[in-house]
C-alpha cells in the first residue's frame, strides 16, 4: 500500500471537462456544473452519490463550490473550496485524495472551475504600493526566470520557441483546448513581444473553464486507474525567484524549488521513480516554466532540458510526451481548473481514450501544476 | 535635483544620505544574521524577533532582467521599463525597477548602483518615487534618459 500510515487506495472512477476558452455568457456557475454533470455521469454516480465535494477556484468569490452543487441540486455533505493559486486543483485534489486514504469517505467529488479576463492577471497577492511601482507584471517575473535559464544553460529563444510549437501541435488535437492552430517557430519568434525574451505565443492566456473528477476508494479490479500521489509543497524561504515572488531573496541557488519538494514526495509515495513515466502533463504557464519543470521533476539531468527539446524526446512521439493535451499554452489557464484538467486528460491517456493525441501503451502519468504563493502539486496516476 | 515634492512609494525601502546618496533599507537578523528586504520585525528566515536594520551601499551586479512593455495592473508610471534582479555585494537577491528599459544594453554580471527613480505625479502633485538599479558605466551612472514629461509630470 502506498500513501502512509494503514491507508486504502485511490481510484479515479469519472472525468468531466468544460472545454477551455471563453464563454460569453456562461457563468462560472454553469462552467462548475457542466464539468460536475460529466464526471457523474462518466462515474455512473447516481445524483448526490458522493459523501464530500472538494472544490477549487481562485477568482470565484464566496461559496463558489456550494452555488455550483446547489445548482445542480447536490448538498447535504461537507463542501470544501480551496484556493492556492494556480496549483489550486492539485490542493483540492491532494485533501480529497487524503479523506479516502484515511477512511473517512469512500467516494468523493473534486471539482475546478473559473472565469478570468484577458491579459495580465491583476492579483491580491501583490499589495497596492508594488502595484504602483510597476512591481506586480506577472509575466516579467516568468520572463526574469527565462533570462535566468538561459544565461545558465545552453537554452535559447529557438528552444523557447519550440516549447510552444510542441504544444500547440498537441493542441491541434485537442478539442478543447482554446488555441488549434499550429504555429511553427517563425511564427512565435515573431509575436508580439511581451516580456523579453519572452513573445505572446509563449505565454498562456488566462481564460475560462472547468474539470471535475470522481474519485473512490480502489476496488482491486483489474484496469482501474489509480491516483497514487497527489502531493503539495511550499516554498522553503530564500529563492527569489520561486512563485512566491517575494522582493529579495538570499544568494544561495541550493533551495530545492517547491515543484521538486512536491513531485520527491509524489515519487516516494507512489513507489515510482521519473525514469517509470509515461506521460507528463506539466505547468506551462510560459515556455521556460516548461523547460524548468523538466529538471524541477527531475525528468532530465540538470542542463539537459535543451538537448531534450532538440532531441524531441518530449514531443508526441518521443520517449517522454510532455503535455499531449496541448498545455496550458493550448489550451488557456483557467487557474482552478487547470490541475484537474491535467488529470482528466491524463486518465484519458491511461485509459487509452486520448484519440490522436494518445501516448501508446501510457501506464504511469504525472501531472503538475505550481503558482502563487507558492505551491507546487505533483500527481501520479497508474494503470 | 527637482523642486516638486517628492514621495516614496513606499516607506522603509530608501533612504537619502547627505549628499544625495541613496541607500537600500534592509533588515539583518541578530539570530541567523540573514538579510532580508523590505524590513520586517521578524526574520522571514528563522522567524527571530530581533532585527537591525542595515543600510546597504546599492554596489550591485545584474542577475537576471526584462523589459515591461505595457503598463502592468495598477501602474500609472511610463512605460517600457526595465525590472530585473540584482545581487548586492551583502549577499541578498533583490527585485527591482531598472533604469535601462533596452534588454540589449544589459548583460548578466554588469556592474549596477542604487538610484532612487520617479514614477509618476501623484493627485496631490507630489513625484512619487521607487528605488532602482542603474547601469554603470565608465562615465558613471548615466542621467534619467526619459524625455521631460514622460514620467507623467504633466498630470
Amino acid at each position: 500500500m502506498s500513501g502512509g500510515a494503514g491507508s486504502y487506495e485511490v481510484a479515479v472512477a469519472g472525468t468531466g471537462l468544460h472545454a477551455f476558452g471563453r464563454f460569453e455568457g456562461t457563468s462560472v456557475t454553469d462552467l462548475g456544473a457542466a464539468a460536475v454533470r460529466a464526471a457523474l455521469l462518466d462515474a455512473e454516480l447516481a445524483h448526490s452519490g458522493f459523501d464530500a465535494a472538494f472544490c477549487a477556484s481562485v477568482y470565484s468569490g464566496v461559496a463558489a463550490a456550494h452555488k455550483v452543487l446547489g445548482s445542480l441540486g447536490m448538498t447535504g455533505m461537507p463542501i470544501y473550496t480551496v484556493e492556492a493559486g494556480c496549483a489550486s486543483g492539485g490542493a483540492a485534489l491532494s485533501l480529497a485524495v487524503e479523506s479516502i486514504r484515511s477512511g473517512r469517505h469512500d467516494t468523493v467529488l473534486v471539482f475546478g472551475m473559473e472565469k478570468m479576463s484577458a491579459g495580465i492577471i491583476r492579483s491580491s497577492f501583490f499589495e497596492p504600493w508594488r502595484e504602483e511601482a510597476g512591481l506586480a507584471a506577472t509575466p516579467a517575473y516568468f520572463a526574469l526566470r527565462a533570462r535566468r535559464l538561459m544565461e545558465t544553460s545552453n537554452v535559447t529563444r529557438e528552444h523557447l520557441a519550440e516549447v510552444s510549437v510542441k504544444n500547440h501541435d498537441n493542441g491541434v488535437r485537442n478539442p478543447d483546448a482554446m488555441y488549434r492552430e499550429a504555429v511553427t517557430r517563425e511564427q512565435v519568434l515573431a509575436s508580439t513581444m511581451v516580456c523579453d525574451p519572452l513573445t505572446l505565443f509563449m505565454l498562456c492566456s488566462p481564460n475560462e473553464g472547468a474539470a471535475a473528477l470522481v474519485l473512490r476508494r480502489a476496488s482491486g479490479a483489474g484496469g482501474e486507474i489509480r491516483l497514487t500521489a497527489a502531493e503539495v509543497r511550499s516554498h522553503l524561504p530564500g529563492s527569489v525567484l520561486g512563485e512566491a515572488t517575494p522582493l529579495a531573496g538570499l544568494v544561495d541557488d541550493s533551495i530545492p524549488a517547491p515543484t521538486t519538494l512536491a513531485a520527491d514526495a509524489a515519487y516516494e509515495a507512489a513507489g515510482v521513480g521519473p525514469g517509470d513515466l509515461d506521460v507528463v502533463e506539466c505547468q506551462d504557464t510560459d515556455s521556460a516554466r516548461e523547460l524548468l519543470s523538466y529538471e524541477e521533476l527531475r525528468l532530465c539531468p540538470p542542463g539537459e532540458a535543451a538537448a531534450w527539446i532538440d532531441a524531441r524526446h518530449t514531443h508526441l512521439g518521443g520517449p517522454l510526451p510532455v503535455n499531449p493535451s496541448g498545455g496550458l499554452l493550448s489550451k488557456g489557464e483557467p487557474l482552478g481548473a487547470s490541475a484537474l484538467g491535467q488529470v482528466v486528460e491524463l486518465t484519458l491517456q491511461l485509459r487509452g481514450a486520448a484519440g490522436p493525441r494518445q501516448v501508446d501503451g501510457a501506464r504511469v502519468a504525472l501531472g503538475h501544476t505550481v503558482g502563487r504563493g507558492a505551491n507546487a502539486g505533483v500527481t501520479i496516476l497508474t494503470r | 535635483m527637482r523642486v516638486s515634492d517628492t514621495f516614496p512609494v513606499r516607506d522603509g525601502l530608501f533612504a537619502i544620505v547627505e549628499g544625495g546618496t541613496p541607500l537600500l533599507i534592509t533588515g539583518r537578523c541578530n539570530d541567523c544574521a540573514r538579510l532580508h528586504f523590505p524590513q520586517q520585525s521578524t526574520c522571514p528566515y528563522c522567524a527571530a524577533t530581533t532585527v537591525t536594520q542595515e543600510l546597504l551601499d546599492g554596489e550591485a551586479s545584474l542577475w537576471t532582467w526584462t523589459s515591461v512593455l505595457r503598463e502592468p495592473p495598477g501602474y500609472r508610471g511610463p512605460v517600457p521599463f526595465g525590472f530585473g534582479v540584482v545581487e548586492l555585494e551583502a549577499g541578498i537577491r533583490i527585485v527591482t525597477r531598472l533604469t535601462e528599459s533596452d534588454p540589449r544594453q544589459l548583460t548578466a554580471g554588469m556592474p549596477m548602483r542604487l538610484v532612487v527613480d520617479d514614477l509618476h505625479t501623484d493627485d496631490e502633485g507630489r513625484v512619487v518615487q521607487t528605488y532602482a538599479f542603474a547601469p554603470v558605466t565608465d562615465m558613471g551612472v548615466p542621467p534619467d534618459t526619459d524625455p521631460p514629461g514622460a514620467d507623467g509630470e504633466a498630470g
